[in-house]
């Protein structure tokens, strides 16, 4: 039989907290995680009073869990925020379309403003039709860069002042060992901050950032919060794939494993001159880049022209297609 | 087989699990009483009569697979005994998946 919740409130436990191993009853577990994230949110400075917030909303575990906590916490603590969905239809049918369904609901019940942007308007493709173009294989990295700027270019289009993302312990612990085996310094360096900002960019802030995925996903199964849970039709990011079922047998031996990961990534320090690189403004697009023309606009260039492969893979190999005058038969 | 021979108990599963049995989200089951029943067993038994696609997905070893979270009675596993944990009458087991995408 379970044992009574550590905090001697006298009810009887109902979960074991990974990063704790603490024993808690439903009520204390809401207080924890609950103020967990407030801790985040004040020691990051996440917000300022007035600030209009838009969650990324994609209708998923994280981003229903973070609107759910959000709306809690501004009117707990009296932040003065002013919460609105902001969600991207990348064009999948049988999955972004019946998930924006479920970010239509959070948008009813929690009264937030939501707008959807879609790839469609965006840049004239939806991801079914890149599929169509280019099939199933490197499709996601499509929709990786265009979510990420499509994000961008709807917080600018709302007038927001900062973007909050669902991002969890978990994921941020997986992206750290990614950028660790791909030996993206540059990321590697950014990729744990729970605020990022850039010139031209809307700061973006992830307030889960130290929570794990099992609280979030106990907490909206104890909170009856309706979520979508369908995988991607198109196949998933495999690398990350890796990544996940990796970091999941660690967290099984050692549950801490996930929280030791992203203090890694924080206190990793590289050699000022290693690797990493100023970020501007794509000269065609104005959005926030590394390179002179952002990923978003190579891509979209090699859809236009029927060069669907150009800006997959490196930037260098990118610049020397373009250079070629791109040569039309390229191999990868 | 006569219903006091049975063990009723009831498997859910949500946060995607579902999709790998048959996308029904509550199955009702009769256990035959001849025997205990652990979680590892109904495990098992879960494998052998149950999945209706990629057991890999689910399983792992003689577990679920890491990433999986089960509650048994609206009480996390790990607070139960996990694979020990004996399976009383009308239990009710709940299967989540985290596994799925945000």
């Amino acid at each position: 039989m379970p044992a009574l919740c550590k905090t001697n409130c006298g009810n009887k436990a109902k979960l074991k907290r990974p990063k704790t191993g603490d024993a808690l009853c439903k009520e204390c577990f809401f207080s924890a995680f609950e103020t967990e994230i407030h801790f985040t949110i004040t020691k990051g400075k996440l917000f300022q009073r007035g600030n209009t917030v838009a969650i990324a909303a994609s209708g998923g575990k994280d981003s229903t869990v973070l609107a759910y906590v959000l709306k809690l916490l501004n009117e707990k603590h009296d932040y003065g925020l002013k919460l609105v969905l902001l969600s991207i239809d990348e064009g999948i049918t049988g999955y972004r379309d019946d998930s924006l369904d479920t970010v239509k609901q959070n948008r009813d019940d929690y009264k937030m403003a939501l707008k959807v942007l879609s790839y469609e308007e965006l840049y004239g493709w939806t991801m079914d039709s890149i599929v169509k173009e280019i099939g199933k294989k490197n499709n996601c990295t499509f929709c990786g860069v265009f979510r990420r700027q499509a994000l961008d270019r709807g917080a600018a289009q709302l007038g927001v002042d900062v973007l909050a993302t669902g991002h969890n312990a978990d994921d941020i612990a997986e992206t750290v060992i990614m950028n660790v085996l791909r030996g993206d310094i540059a990321r590697l360096q950014r990729c744990t901050d729970v605020a990022t900002a850039s010139e031209g960019a809307i700061p973006r802030v992830k307030p889960l950032k130290y929570a794990y995925e099992k609280e979030i996903v106990m907490y909206a199964y104890f909170k009856q919060l309706v979520y979508f849970s369908t995988e991607c039709i198109y196949s998933p990011n495999a690398y990350r794939g890796y990544a996940r079922a990796f970091l999941k047998d660690l967290e099984k031996i050692r549950p801490t494993a996930i929280i030791d990961i992203i203090h890694s990534g924080e206190v990793l320090r590289v050699k000022e001159n290693v690797g990493t690189r100023e970020r501007g403004v794509c000269e065609r697009c104005g959005f926030v880049s590394s390179q002179k023309v952002c990923k978003a606009c190579v891509l979209l260039e090699g859809l236009n022209k029927g060069l669907p492969k150009l800006g997959i893979g490196k930037s260098s190999k990118v610049n020397k297609m373009r250079e070629m005058k791109m040569n039309p038969v390229v191999d990868f | 087989m006569m219903t006091s021979e049975c063990m009723p108990v009831t498997l859910e599963f949500g946060g995607g699990a579902e999709l790998l049995f048959n996308n029904l989200k509550e199955h009702e089951l009769q256990l035959p009483n001849s025997r205990i029943w652990t979680v590892r067993e109904l495990l098992i038994w879960m494998k052998d009569n149950l999945i209706a696609e990629r057991p890999d997905l689910f399983f792992h070893g003689d577990s679920v697979r890491p990433g999986i979270l089960v509650l048994v009675n609206e009480t996390d596993w790990e607070l139960m005994g996990e694979l020990e944990y004996e399976i009383q009458r009308k239990d009710k087991i709940m299967f989540i998946s985290t596994l799925h995408g945000g």
